[in-house]
C-alpha cells in the first residue's frame, strides 16, 4: 500500500465520488455497497449516529426531519441569501441563530453548519478509500463549481479539514473534467466544458496546448441545476393535487419527499422515453396519476435551461471567441443527459456536443488526475499542467460605496494586486478595508468577502503613511491578504472579519471529535485484522511443527522460530497493529525454509502415491503460509 | 478568506544575489535554478525584466506565450506541491508574478500603460469605477474632450438624448438609429487610427531604447515620446467610453 495515496473527490450537490489514479488510469472507488455514486444525503439514525449515502435515502421519506440533502447549496452562504432556497428545500434553519453567525441547520435534535454536514459525506468517501487501500487516506483534491466565490471555496476547504483531510487543492469542476477528457485525447485546441449538475452550472472555455490546460474564460450560476427542474415538477404536482384532489400537501414533508422521488424518476426516464406515467400514493388513500410527455417536459424546463445561455455567451465574449472557434463542446453533469439540454448546447456552439464521457464520474476522475499531478505525476500525467482562472473580479470599496476592481475576473491564478492606503486624520492608527467579489459597480451589489482593519500604523500626519496591501488569490481561488507600512517598514496587523464562514478556531473545534473518531475507528479495524492474520500464521506454524519437515531444521533455526513466535504472541496482545504486522512479516521470513521443506515432503509423498490429505501438509494448497506461494498442477 | 503568512515571508531577509540558486549555488538561476530546478525567491523586478525582456513596446506575443508556458511549468504551485513550505510560498509568489506580468504584457494597451507607470506617469482615471465614484461623491471628474471631436461628440450626445426620450415615449425613429449607427462607425474608425498612431510611438520608443544600448535614455527624450502616448491613450479612452455609451443606448 502506498501510504501517500492522494484521492480526488467530487463533492456534488446530488452525488459525491472518490477516485484515484491506478497506474495510468483514474478509477472511481466504490462504496461498501459496490456503487460508485454516494448520494450526498446525510441522516441521523435512531441512535443519533450519522448515516450517509444510499443508506440515508430511506430516511428522507421516513423521517425527513432527520435527513438533509443538497447541502452544497448552503455552503459559504448567509441566512439572508438563502431565503429563496428555504421556500424550495426542506432545510430547517436553527431557531437560535445570532446575527453574523455561520448558518446552522437542524438535523434531528442537533444543529450543524453546512461544512460539518459536508464533512460527514467527505468522511464517508475517505472511509471508502481507506477500505479500498487498506490504509489511512489523509490528503485529497476536492472539486468545486468554477463559479464558487471565496466564501463557498473556504467552506469546502473547511469541510475537508473537519473530515480529517488535508485539502491539497480545490479544483474547478469543469476544469477537472477537462483533465480527464484531455488525458486520453492528447489533442490541442479550444474546448468548451458545459457542466450542468444537480445544483450548479458552469461553463469553462479552455485552450489545450501540449499538456497545458489553460482556462481562458469561465462563467456560471451556482444555483442552477437538476434540483431546479425537480422543484418545478414538485410544485406542479402539488398544485395539481390541491386543485384536483383538494389535498394541500405542501407542509407534509413525507408526501413531498415521495413526490420528489417520483418526479426525479420521471425526469430520468424522459431522457430515453417519449412519455412517462406518474403514479404516487398519497395520504388519505388518494393517488396522484398523470402522464407527462417529453414535449410537455421540454416546454416546462425551457426557462430553466435557458438560464445557461447568458453565462455561455458571456464566457465566449470574455474569451474573445466565436462559437465556430470552439473545437469541441464537452458535456459534464447528470443534467446533460436531457436531450433538450444537448440540443441547446449544439445550438450554442454550432456543433454536436461530445458525449463520450460519463457525466457523473468525469469530474471525480479529473480530480484524481490533478491529485496525481500534485503527488509528483506519472507517465500518464507527465507535462500536464492546469492554469485556471478566478471566476469573479476582486474589488475594494472606495468612497461613495463604489467597487474598485483590482483583480479582474478570468485572470489566471495565482494572481495578485497591490494597493496603497494612507490615513485621513493626523495620528490615525487604523485603516478599514472592505473586500468585495463580483462584477457590479456598487459595493452593495457585490459579495462582501471580509472587512479588514489595518492596525498599528505608526502615528504620522494625515496622508503621510503609505500602507502597502497585497491581495493574492492562490491556486485554489482563495484570497490571502498581507500589509506593510512602507515608511516605517512596519508590518501592519490585519484583523480579518470574514463576512461568511468559520474562524480557524471554530474549524479546529469541529475537527477534533470527528477526526479523532475516524482515526480511532481506522486503527481499531487495523488491529482486529492484524490479530486475525497473526492467529492464522500461528496456527499454521503449529501444524508445521508436527510435520516431518520440522525435524529437518537445525536447532538454531528452531530456536529462532520459537523466539519470533513468542514475539508475535506478545505483540498480538497489544493494540499496535503496525508492531503486529512487523512480527508477522518476521515470522513469515523466518519460516521460509520450513515452508520449502514441507513442500518437498508434500511433493515426494505425492510421488510415492500418497494423496495430499495423507501428507502432513494440513489444509492443502489453500492453506495459508507457511505454504508460501506454492502452485500445484 | 484566510490571513496568509505572506506577511512573515516579507519580513524575512532574502538572499542578496538572486541569480545564484539558494539550493545548489548555480549562478544561472533567476526564477528557477537551471541546474537543480528549484524555485528561487522572487526578486522585486518589473514585468519586462521578469521575462528577460528590454523595456520595449513592440513585442512578439506568440514568443511571450511560449515563455509563459515554459516558466509556468517550473514555477506553478501544482508542480511544487511536494516542496518545502518556504519553496511553496516562493512558488506561489513567483507564479502570481508570472501571471500578472503575462496578463499585462500580452495586451497592447495594458503594456503601454505599464510602461508609462514605470516612467512614473499617473494616467488620468477613465475607468468606469472612477466615473461612478465621481458621480457618487459629486466631484467633477476631469473629462478631456479631444478638440477635434468636440463637434461630433456634441451632435452624438444630442442624438443619444433623443433616443432615450423616444424609448420613454415608445417612439421609433429609424433615421435616428441610422445617424447613431453612422457615428458609431466613425468612432470605431477613429479608434483604429489611434491604435495605429500608438504603434508609431512604440517604434519611436523602441528606437530610443536601442540607441542607448541598455543605459537609460535622456529624460527629456523619453518624456517627449511618453507624452504622445499619454495623449493617444486619453483620446482612446474617451472614444472607447463613447462607443460603450452608444452600444448601451442601441441595445433594446
Amino acid at each position: 500500500m502506498n501510504s501517500d495515496n492522494i484521492v480526488g473527490i467530487d463533492l456534488g450537490t446530488t452525488n459525491s465520488l472518490v477516485a484515484f489514479m491506478q497506474g495510468d488510469t483514474p478509477v472511481v472507488i466504490p462504496g461498501d455497497d459496490g456503487l460508485n455514486l454516494v448520494p450526498s444525503v446525510v441522516a441521523l439514525d435512531a441512535n443519533n449516529q450519522p448515516v450517509i449515502g444510499n443508506s440515508a435515502r430511506g430516511y428522507l421519506i421516513e423521517t425527513p426531519e432527520r435527513a438533509v440533502y443538497s447541502i452544497k447549496r448552503l455552503m459559504g452562504r448567509g441566512v439572508e441569501d438563502i431565503q429563496e432556497e428555504l421556500k424550495l428545500f426542506p432545510f430547517r434553519v436553527a431557531d437560535d441563530m445570532q446575527p453574523g453567525e455561520v448558518l446552522r441547520i437542524r438535523l434531528g435534535d442537533k444543529t450543524s453548519t453546512p461544512p460539518e454536514i459536508s464533512a460527514l459525506i467527505l468522511r464517508q468517501l475517505k472511509r471508502n478509500a481507506e477500505r479500498y487501500f487498506g490504509g489511512p487516506v489523509t490528503k485529497a483534491v476536492i472539486t468545486v463549481p468554477a463559479y464558487f466565490n471565496d466564501a463557498q471555496r473556504q467552506a469546502t476547504k473547511d469541510a475537508g479539514r473537519i473530515a480529517g483531510l488535508e485539502v491539497l487543492r480545490l479544483v474547478n469542476e469543469p476544469t477537472a473534467a477537462s483533465l480527464a477528457y484531455g488525458l486520453d485525447k492528447k489533442r490541442n485546441g479550444i474546448v468548451a466544458v458545459y457542466d450542468l449538475g444537480g445544483g450548479t452550472f458552469d461553463i469553462s472555455i479552455l485552450k489545450l496546448h501540449d499538456g497545458i490546460f489553460e482556462v481562458i474564460a469561465t462563467n456560471g450560476d451556482t444555483h442552477l441545476g437538476g434540483d431546479d427542474i425537480d422543484n418545478l415538477l414538485i410544485t406542479i404536482a402539488l398544485d395539481d393535487i390541491r386543485g384536483d384532489l383538494g389535498l394541500d400537501l405542501r407542509r407534509n414533508a413525507e408526501a413531498v419527499q415521495a413526490i420528489r422521488k417520483a418526479v426525479i424518476e420521471a425526469k430520468i426516464a424522459l431522457s430515453s422515453q417519449p412519455a412517462v406515467k406518474l403514479d404516487i400514493e398519497l395520504p388519505q388513500g388518494k393517488r396522484y396519476q398523470r402522464e407527462i410527455t417529453r414535449e410537455q417536459f421540454e416546454q416546462l424546463i425551457q426557462p430553466i435551461i435557458d438560464r445557461t445561455v447568458g453565462p455561455c455567451k458571456q464566457a465566449l465574449k470574455d474569451a474573445n471567441l466565436k462559437p465556430e472557434q470552439i473545437d469541441e463542446a464537452v458535456l459534464v453533469g447528470g443534467s446533460t443527459r436531457i436531450p433538450k439540454v444537448r440540443a441547446l448546447v449544439k445550438e450554442l456552439f454550432h456543433r454536436e456536443p461530445h458525449t463520450g464521457l460519463n457525466p457523473d464520474e468525469v469530474v471525480a476522475l479529473g480530480a484524481a488526475v490533478q491529485a496525481n499531478i500534485l503527488g509528483g505525476g506519472s507517465q500518464a500525467t507527465e507535462n500536464m499542467l492546469l492554469l485556471d482562472v478566478t471566476p469573479l473580479s476582486l474589488g475594494i470599496e472606495v468612497a461613495g460605496g463604489v467597487t474598485d476592481k483590482i483583480i479582474l475576473r478570468n485572470s489566471t491564478i495565482p494572481a495578485s494586486a497591490t494597493q496603497f492606503y494612507t490615513t485621513q486624520i493626523d495620528g490615525q492608527a487604523n485603516v478599514a478595508i472592505h473586500v468585495l467579489q463580483g462584477e457590479r459597480e456598487l459595493a452593495r451589489d457585490c459579495r462582501s468577502l471580509a472587512r479588514f482593519d489595518l492596525k498599528g500604523i505608526p502615528p504620522m500626519a494625515a496622508g503621510i503613511p503609505r500602507v502597502e496591501v497585497k491581495f493574492l488569490i492562490d491556486a485554489n481561488g482563495i484570497l490571502h491578504v498581507s500589509a506593510r507600512e512602507q515608511r516605517s517598514g512596519k508590518e501592519a496587523e490585519i484583523q480579518v472579519q470574514p463576512s461568511y464562514g468559520l474562524t480557524d478556531e471554530q474549524v479546529e473545534g469541529m475537527i477534533l471529535d470527528s477526526f479523532d473518531n475516524a482515526e480511532e475507528d481506522f486503527r481499531r479495524r487495523q488491529v482486529i485484522e492484524a490479530r486475525n492474520e497473526s492467529a492464522t500464521i500461528l496456527a499454521a506454524l503449529e501444524k508445521g511443527k508436527k510435520s516431518a519437515a520440522w525435524g529437518q531444521l537445525t536447532t538454531d533455526e528452531k530456536k529462532q522460530i520459537a523466539k519470533m513466535e513468542k514475539a508475535l504472541h506478545a505483540v498480538s496482545a497489544e493494540d499496535d497493529y503496525q508492531a503486529i504486522r512487523k512480527a508477522i512479516d518476521a515470522l513469515n521470513q523466518g519460516t521460509t525454509r520450513l515452508a520449502e521443506l514441507m513442500m518437498d515432503t508434500a511433493v515426494s509423498s505425492a510421488l510415492k502415491g500418497k494423496t495430499m490429505d495423507e501428507t502432513d501438509l494440513g489444509e492443502g494448497p489453500t492453506a495459508p503460509h507457511p505454504m508460501a506461494k506454492a502452485e500445484f498442477e | 478568506m484566510t490571513k496568509s503568512s505572506l506577511t512573515e515571508i516579507n519580513a524575512k531577509p532574502l538572499p542578496q544575489d538572486t541569480h545564484t540558486c539558494w539550493s545548489c549555488g548555480d549562478m544561472r538561476a533567476s526564477h528557477f535554478c537551471g541546474s537543480c530546478g528549484k524555485v528561487q525567491p522572487p526578486a522585486p523586478v518589473d514585468y519586462f525584466t521578469f521575462f528577460g525582456l528590454p523595456p520595449k513596446l513592440n513585442l512578439d506575443v506568440s514568443t511571450l506565450e511560449k515563455d509563459f508556458y515554459e516558466l509556468s511549468r517550473k514555477l506553478h504551485p501544482d508542480l511544487n506541491a511536494r516542496a518545502g513550505i518556504q519553496e511553496q510560498e516562493w512558488s506561489l509568489e513567483q507564479s502570481s508574478l508570472l501571471n500578472d506580468a503575462y496578463r499585462t504584457l500580452r495586451d497592447p494597451i495594458k503594456r503601454t500603460q505599464y510602461l508609462l507607470h514605470l516612467e512614473g506617469i499617473v494616467l488620468e482615471e477613465q475607468s468606469k469605477s472612477a466615473t461612478e465614484q465621481a458621480r457618487a461623491t459629486g466631484e467633477v471628474k476631469k473629462q478631456i474632450v479631444p478638440p477635434d471631436l468636440l463637434e461630433e461628440v456634441f451632435e452624438l450626445n444630442m442624438h443619444l438624448e433623443e433616443l432615450r426620450m423616444n424609448k420613454k415615449t415608445g417612439d421609433d425613429d429609424p433615421a435616428l438609429f441610422e445617424e447613431i449607427g453612422k457615428a458609431k462607425l466613425s468612432l470605431e474608425a477613429k479608434h483604429e487610427a489611434l491604435l495605429h498612431e500608438l504603434r508609431g510611438y512604440w517604434t519611436d520608443w523602441d528606437t530610443l531604447i536601442d540607441r542607448n544600448h541598455g543605459s537609460k535614455a535622456p529624460a527629456e527624450e523619453r518624456a517627449k515620446i511618453t507624452a504622445k502616448m499619454v495623449d493617444v491613450l486619453n483620446r482612446r479612452n474617451y472614444i472607447r467610453n463613447l462607443v460603450r455609451d452608444v452600444n448601451a443606448a442601441l441595445e433594446v
